[in-house]
């Protein structure tokens, strides 16, 4: 298990490559990448800034793998979550997920995802035409989160 | 109580602080009691910490609700809701 939190790139083929030779009995590896885009609530974005909480950020990664982990029967997840100026196009954040089967791989990787949205302590500043503004939090991210307290 | 606070992202441009040392009395011993504390510095602290925009604290680098006590000694944090991803 693995979390990262870096200015610098990420290279999500080699990462997924590590998991998927870790161990001959891996069937699966499901990945998430999130990039920055160009529009945003109808604002044409140029670059955004990414804030984090050193410390709990960390902490607050490793406990959200480690429910994945009690969850569902998986063998590996790696995250790495970037921080600092980023522009369009370029990478935000990578889940890797390895395991038996695809189900046990898919469901972790979504599960990661959707509690890193709500949990982890990030947060973006986007420069647009209009100028500098802080990204608000969205319900339906809120809304994903609690599907897993009664799926499986 | 001496307690050292953070503040983050729009929190943090909005009172142009990001952490201070501050000494509280032993009855502001929840974040609740702490949020009015701060709010009655006035002036932008009023408007950030009197419930009008979401806020998400944190006592030692763990989420925690409203209601949770801390001592002295303890990192308090302030945030508005996370936005990564």
């Amino acid at each position: 298990m693995a979390v990262r939190i870096q200015h610098e790139d990420f290279d999500a083929g080699a990462e997924i490559a590590r998991l998927r030779l870790a161990r001959p009995d891996t069937g699966a590896v499901a990945a998430f990448v999130g990039q920055v885009r160009d529009i945003n609530d109808g604002a044409s974005v140029s670059g955004m800034t990414l804030e984090y909480y050193p410390g709990m950020t960390e902490k607050a990664l490793e406990a959200i793998v480690e429910q994945a982990r009690a969850r569902w029967d998986i063998y590996d997840a790696v995250v790495i979550h970037r921080i600092g100026e980023l522009k369009p196009l370029e990478q935000i954040v990578l889940v890797v997920v390895s395991g038996t089967h695809r189900g046990e791989a898919f469901a972790a990787c979504e599960f990661i995802m959707d509690y890193l949205k709500t949990e982890a302590p990030f947060w973006k500043k986007e420069t647009t035409t209009e100028g500098a503004r802080w990204v608000d939090a969205r319900s339906s991210d809120d809304q994903a989160k609690l599907r897993w307290n009664t799926e499986n | 109580m001496n307690l050292r606070i953070l503040y983050f992202a729009r929190l943090r441009e909005a009172l142009g602080v990001a952490k201070e040392e501050i000494s509280v009395a032993d009855g502001v011993a929840d974040i609740q009691a702490l949020m009015a504390w701060l709010a009655a510095r006035g002036g932008v602290w009023q408007q950030e910490f009197a419930g009008c925009r979401p806020l998400r604290a944190a006592v030692n680098q763990e989420l925690v609700a409203n209601s949770a006590n801390f001592k002295t000694g303890d990192e308090i944090a302030f945030f508005p809701p996370v936005t990564g991803g």
